[in-house]
């Protein structure tokens, strides 16, 4: 049983980087990362956050861990102790008592481990930051950690290198649970290991969130593992959320035209469904200069002229979706239907 | 070789079999150091550099064991002594000796000319007493590798032959080494602190700060360094001695000198600053004074320390040059470049070609410094 | 394998590789990047070699181009390239790595794709200087003609304003748009194959959507044979006629893409349809996976490179002995002991 409680609620957050050019790095303009977003995680469950890159999930990730600090917009969590705070608008040293209730899981295995450090000393860094003194008291909750992600805890005198990329990412993932949080924000956290090892890292996150109750925001851009992780997904198209719903419901059925082209742009593990693909004209608009009206019009195979002008806002089709287009409801769609793993291993 | 599974991985059959062979299980709980040295043992020019610099350095200290002569007593009837050979056997016995030399004046030319007289046998003594010195500036002897009977070994000893004053140049390349290999340290010590000091501010704070040091750095790299040379040398105070007016030049030029590392050391702090373990660091609570003592510091301290290891050859140069130019130390100070300065024209060149010998020591240290600099860096980064 | 080239259907290969060994080596150790691959490339099919990291499928891929860079290796085997006028093929792994005569196939009937494009162009000269420069490399022609083929190469990858284009640096394109040119560039001079290595990887879903449409519909026109290097076995699936499975140096099974994805028959093969996270997979399902990781190439497992991860290993047999790639079906091979018995004596 899930609680529908929303332990982190993000409402108009805006992350702008300036463009400086000259001697005097004055400022000529803007990139519009994050773009006015709004959306909300429900305690225990796993929101996926995916588009190509440049489209700003991985800003909205950092803004909402507060790496980086919002341009504008609020980003609501709720403590373990029941309060609600705006972590946007706190000051840094303010948001201390409550910051390592949010972790993050990092894309790049080799990079988000300190490679001069023991495993021990990276998972129990988190413990000594939060003043657990006692050294004895550490080597328990590393051992408990590391058996926790499925590693042996004898290696952890050992250090990163002598590990394999799935089994540095289970170190990281040890990490980020040492302070028992309640958010976890990963990154493209499969995307880099090999396929075998994929499956691997997603089991032991399903597992985790079971067995600790844990929250998901995942950042990604493979739409196959978003399948197999998340309760929602938000879709994102520079800077913008353009569609958020369920899981099977998006799948099944989009209701935005961008949805719909990505989904239909993955390649399908099955050389019977060679189908006929959507294949988007042009490219991915920049975020320095997004396009007039609905940033996505100059490739949407329905715009109309009001897309060229007016600019769509989210809004609720049907319970629990939410799409960002005003032909949502004209427009049928085709989406890719659930059937087990479309292959018969004979 | 698969090992048994722990509980936890039997049922998922995901942990693996991490290969534990000895050298493995070394490797992996080998720290930074380790595996830096591993990689540096492997470059062996740099091994036989490092020998060879720290051979060097010895000499400095034990420089005036090694001498058997006052680097400082002139003797016009012992000028420009040609070097003297070391006879180790006497009649089939071990019995190290040279020979005598008698100074004529060539009757024709006038000049001082020396000739062996292989029945006037000279025999060295090891341990001999000599001259008195200040061991290590601590005690007082008269102890040296070599000598002779009697304790007049300038009289009778010329293995690398004399200068022009009749000074013995052996004894005064020993000598000259302490200056040479110590002079620039004190410089070089404190470009390292201030190029780590103001590059990782410029690094880790940015914004105006580090426009502002930018700048400053920009600013000093323009100045030529040889009229300023000259114009600090000019500018000393007039009752400072030579070796004092020489040190006093080698800080102020490293107040110009710490650009390069500023340079290398804030360059990394940025790169620091993105990596994603330091992210990790911060998310976790981890203070910002810990994030660099434990997560940036160590990661390019090997380069600071390859870094420094390239910048003492410099040092070592600029001392010869400049001494040669007769800008840096000049006599009664002792160092490789004073003695060159001695080979300065050609007719010294031609007919006394010892007077160059302190060209070697220079050209075997720098090479030295830059092979055991290169083969630290290589190895500096054992995770590239 | 012989009995894999006597495979009867009409033209010979056009490339046809076999036994073919790359090894590197390093102060650590000996890594046999490649160790005895053998397959063949029809004319005008698209091959594709799937992989995960280690499996070697790059380095075959520059073994064919012999731009394998030292402390690497080719140490045996045979890589049969078929011209259209001798009477019988070259062996490239016997070509002098610099000569004239691989200068000549490489980038003229053999041409390569890379994964980052960015690397691949010059950032100094804009890229239309580059492929006429090619072009003029190959063939006979003058400078203006060079430029009008380019122009015709760039419109036929689909680049916009290929007049205005054409004069552009490198950096001043997309992810997108680099990757196409370097198609038009590998193009230039009508290769009789083409090698993409990891052609999309770098590029975003619906990029790699466009490219490999685009890649198929070339394929289309000119006819000429494709082999795509890739570990996304969708990629493979969209793409590939004939499908070649490696892992850790060695083709573990091959077969006509239909095969290999509805009946595989290798246990890595069966293991790794089963593990990739599928697109038609219900919401939040768990995966099979297979255990454990790819073993560091300096520490190869005996016997079957795969035993150690094989939920079907058996004792004694797979982690002493060397599968072969053995015929299961007339065009479908593999290489496991579930399909035929250990030689007598184990390789010492």
């Amino acid at each position: 049983m899930r609680m529908v409680v929303p332990l982190l609620e993000v409402r108009n957050l805006q992350r702008f980087f300036p463009i400086r050019k000259g001697l005097l790095r004055r400022i000529v303009g803007q990139v519009r990362a994050v773009d006015d977003i709004s959306f909300h995680i429900n305690k225990g469950e796993t929101l996926s956050l995916v588009g190509e890159s440049g489209c700003g999930k991985t800003t909205t990730a950092r803004c909402i861990l507060r790496a980086l600090k919002p341009t504008s917009g609020e980003v609501l969590f709720q403590t373990a102790e029941g309060e609600v705070v705006d972590t946007a608008e706190l000051p840094k040293a303010a948001l201390k008592p409550f910051r390592h209730q949010m972790q993050m899981i990092f894309q790049d295995p080799f990079s988000s481990l300190n490679p001069r450090m023991t495993v021990f000393d990276i998972v129990a860094e988190p413990l000594l930051a939060s003043g657990v003194k006692s050294r004895e008291q550490r080597r328990r909750r590393v051992e408990e950690l590391l058996e926790l992600v499925r590693l042996r805890p004898e290696f952890m005198q050992r250090f990163p290198h002598a590990f394999s990329g799935g089994q540095r990412q289970r170190i990281g993932i040890a990490r980020a649970l040492a302070l028992n949080p309640s958010l976890i924000v990963a990154d493209e956290p499969v995307s880099a290991l090999d396929v075998s090892v994929q499956a691997q890292i997603l089991n032991l996150m399903l597992d985790l969130q079971d067995e600790l109750g844990l929250t998901y925001l995942f950042v990604a851009h493979d739409l196959s593992v978003v399948k197999h992780i998340s309760d929602r997904v938000a879709v994102m198209y520079v800077g913008k959320i353009v569609e958020i719903a369920e899981t099977k419901t998006l799948f099944k059925a989009p209701k935005h035209p961008y949805t719909e082209a990505l989904l239909s742009a993955v390649p399908k593990p099955d050389p019977r469904r060679r189908s006929e693909r959507i294949v988007l004209q042009g490219e991915v608009a920049d975020p320095a200069h997004p396009p007039s009206g609905c940033y996505f019009h100059p490739r949407c195979a329905h715009a109309i002229d009001r897309c060229k002008t007016e600019t769509p806002s989210l809004e609720e089709i049907q319970p629990g979706q939410f799409v960002s287009c005003h032909r949502a409801r004209e427009i049928s769609l085709n989406g890719v239907e659930a059937q087990g793993n479309g292959m018969t291993i004979g | 070789m698969r090992k048994a599974k722990s509980p936890a991985a039997a049922d998922n059959g995901i942990d693996e079999a991490l290969v534990t062979s000895a050298a493995e299980e070394r490797v992996s709980v080998a720290t930074q150091w380790q595996l830096m040295w591993w990689r540096f043992r492997k470059h062996r020019l740099a091994m036989i550099s490092g020998v060879v610099i720290l051979a060097f350095y010895l000499v400095a200290i034990f420089a005036d064991f090694l001498a058997y002569a006052d680097p400082q007593s002139t003797e016009a009837f012992r000028s420009l002594i040609a070097p003297q050979p070391i006879h180790f056997f006497d009649e089939g016995r071990f019995s190290p000796h040279v020979f005598a030399l008698i100074g004529k004046r060539d009757p024709r030319t006038f000049k001082r000319v020396y000739e062996p007289d292989p029945e006037q046998k000279v025999p060295l003594r090891f341990f001999a007493e000599g001259y008195e010195y200040k061991f290590l500036g601590i005690f007082r002897t008269n102890r040296h590798l070599i000598g002779v009977d009697g304790g007049n070994a300038e009289e009778l000893i010329f293995l690398l032959g004399t200068d022009q004053l009749g000074r013995d140049l052996w004894s005064r390349l020993m000598i000259a080494c302490r200056l040479s290999l110590t002079i620039g340290l004190a410089g070089v010590t404190l470009s390292l602190v201030l190029g780590v000091l103001l590059g990782g501010i410029s690094g880790l704070y940015g914004g105006a700060i580090d426009t502002l040091i930018q700048r400053v750095i920009e600013i000093l790299r323009s100045i030529p360094t040889i009229p300023l040379w000259m114009g600090l040398a000019a500018a000393m105070p007039r009752d400072w001695g030579v070796v004092q007016v020489y040190f006093a030049i080698t800080v102020i030029l490293s107040l110009i000198g710490w650009t390069d590392l500023a340079r290398v050391v804030r360059g990394r702090f940025l790169a620091l600053r993105e990596e994603d373990f330091v992210l990790a660091a911060e998310l976790a609570g981890v203070s910002q004074m810990r994030i660099i003592l434990r997560h940036m510091a160590p990661s390019f301290l090997s380069h600071i320390i390859a870094a420094t290891t390239l910048a003492l050859p410099n040092m070592i140069i600029s001392e010869t040059a400049l001494s040669f130019l007769g800008l840096g130390l000049r006599p009664p100070a002792v160092s490789w470049g004073v003695l060159l300065q001695d080979a300065q024209n050609i007719q010294t060149v031609a007919l006394s070609p010892w007077l160059l010998s302190a060209a070697l020591p220079v050209v075997v240290v720098i090479l030295a410094f830059n092979f055991l600099g290169d083969g630290l860096r290589d190895a500096a980064d054992p995770y590239g | 394998m012989a009995d894999q080239i006597a495979r009867a259907n009409g033209q010979p290969p056009m490339l046809t590789v076999e036994g073919l060994k790359t090894y590197f080596f390093t102060d650590e150790g000996t890594v046999r990047a490649v160790d005895g691959a053998s397959f063949e490339v029809q004319a005008g099919k698209t091959v594709g070699i799937v992989g995960e990291s280690g499996c070697g499928k790059s380095v075959t891929a520059l073994s064919i181009l012999r731009i394998v860079e030292r402390p690497g290796r080719i140490v045996a085997g045979q890589i049969l390239l078929r011209r259209p006028n001798a009477k019988a093929p070259v062996d490239l792994a016997l070509l002098e790595a610099e000569g004239a005569e691989i200068r000549a196939i490489r980038g003229g009937e053999i041409a390569l794709v890379f994964q980052e494009p960015m690397t691949s162009f010059s950032p100094h000269y804009t890229i239309g200087n580059q492929i006429v420069e090619t072009i003029q490399l190959h063939q006979d022609v003058g400078k203006e003609e060079a430029r009008n083929r380019t122009i015709e190469l760039l419109r036929m990858v689909g680049i916009p304003n290929p007049e205005r284009r054409i004069d552009e640096y490198p950096f001043e394109l997309s992810g997108g748009l680099r990757q196409r040119m370097m198609i038009a560039m590998a193009l230039s001079c009508n290769p009789k194959i083409l090698i993409a290595d990891e052609p999309t990887t770098a590029l975003d879903v619906t990029t790699q959507a466009q490219i490999l449409d685009l890649l198929r519909d070339i394929q289309q026109r000119t006819q000429m044979s494709v082999i795509i290097i890739t570990h996304d076995m969708g990629v493979i699936a969209e793409m590939t006629d004939d499908v070649i499975v490696m892992y850790l140096g060695r083709v573990v099974e091959s077969g006509p893409v239909d095969e290999i994805f509805h009946q595989p028959k290798h246990p890595y093969t069966q293991a790794l349809l089963r593990s990739i996270p599928s697109i038609f997979a219900e919401p939040r399902t768990k995966l099979p996976t297979i255990a454990g990781s790819i073993p560091h190439p300096h520490n190869r497992p005996t016997g079957c490179p795969f035993h150690p991860r094989c939920a079907e290993a058996m004792p004694g047999i797979c982690d002493r002995h060397e599968p072969r790639l053995r015929p299961i079906s007339e065009a479908h091979f593999a290489s496991c002991f579930l399909y035929h018995e250990p030689e007598a004596a184990p390789p010492s």
